[in-house]
C-alpha cells in the first residue's frame, strides 16, 4: 500500500499494518530530515510533489518489489510539504518470512523510489538561502 | 493545438507558473514541448537536457507523440526520499 500525505507519518500505524503472523521479519525504514550536508547547515526542508505520478510510481514499486521477494506486507508513505529538522519524510515497512528478504525489499524500494518517483526537496539552509535539490544540475544552474 | 504543462520544483520556480499553456503544431513531440517550454521561458533554457517531459504519467524520450488530452509535465531531476 503507497501513500503520500501532508501530515506527520503515524509510524505507529505503518508499524502495525506491516506485521502479521505470516511473517518473521519486518523491516521499517524512515527517511529523515538531517541537519548537516557537507559544510552547510540545513535549516528544513519543502517537499513538492506531482501527485498523480508520485503515486502511480510508487505502486509500481510496491508491485515490482513483490514481484522480486515474497513480501506480505509493503507499506511506503512519503510526506511532503514543510518539515523541520528530524521529522520523518519516508516510510518504508516491509515483512516477509525471513529477514533477509526484508532488508533487501526495503533498502531496493527506498533506493529506487529515489530515483524515479517525481518528488522533489528544496534545503532551506541556515545561512537564509534556499535551492532546489536537482541530482546532476549544477549548483548555481537556475538559481 | 493547444497543451497544458505543469511544472515542477525549480523548473515551477523559474517559470514562476505551476502550468503553462502552449500552442504546438498537431504532430507535436517531447521534444517540441521542451523547446516550446525554453522559447516561452528562456530562464529554463541552462536545464536543458535535465528537462524531463512526461506524458501521461511517464517520462518521454524527445521524439515521443504528444496529443491534445495528453497530460504532460516538465521537471528537473527528481530528489524525494
Amino acid at each position: 500500500m503507497v501513500s503520500l500525505t501532508n501530515s506527520p507519518i503515524d509510524l505507529q500505524a505503518v508499524l502495525a499494518a506491516a506485521q502479521t503472523p505470516r511473517a518473521g521479519a519486518v523491516v521499517l525504514f524512515l527517511g529523515t530530515v538531517r541537519e548537516h550536508t557537507g559544510d552547510r547547515r540545513t535549516a528544513s526542508l519543502d517537499y513538492e510533489c506531482y501527485a498523480q505520478m508520485a503515486q502511480a510510481k510508487m505502486s509500481e514499486l510496491e508491485a515490482e518489489a513483490r514481484r522480486r521477494w515474497p513480501i506480505l506486507e509493503c507499506h511506503l508513505v512519503h510526506r511532503v510539504g514543510h518539515l523541520e529538522l528530524g521529522d520523518v519524510s519516508v516510510a518504508v515497512a516491509v515483512s516477509t518470512p525471513h529477514r533477509k528478504q526484508a532488508f533487501e525489499a526495503a533498502k531496493w524500494l527506498i533506493d529506487t523510489l529515489k530515483q524515479i518517483v517525481p518528488i522533489w526537496k528544496k534545503e532551506n539552509w541556515a545561512d537564509g538561502a534556499s535551492e532546489w535539490v536537482h541530482p546532476g544540475v549544477a549548483p548555481r544552474v537556475g538559481r | 493545438m493547444k497543451v497544458n504543462v505543469k511544472l515542477f520544483a525549480l523548473a515551477r520556480q523559474l517559470a514562476e507558473t505551476g502550468e503553462l499553456a502552449l500552442d504546438l503544431p498537431e504532430h507535436a513531440t517531447a521534444g517540441d514541448v521542451r523547446a516550446a517550454l525554453i522559447a516561452r521561458v528562456p530562464s529554463l533554457a541552462p536545464l536543458g537536457p535535465h528537462l524531463f517531459i512526461s506524458v501521461d504519467g511517464e517520462l518521454a524520450a524527445n521524439g515521443s507523440p504528444v496529443r491534445p488530452d495528453s497530460e504532460l509535465a516538465c521537471f528537473p531531476p527528481v530528489s524525494g526520499g
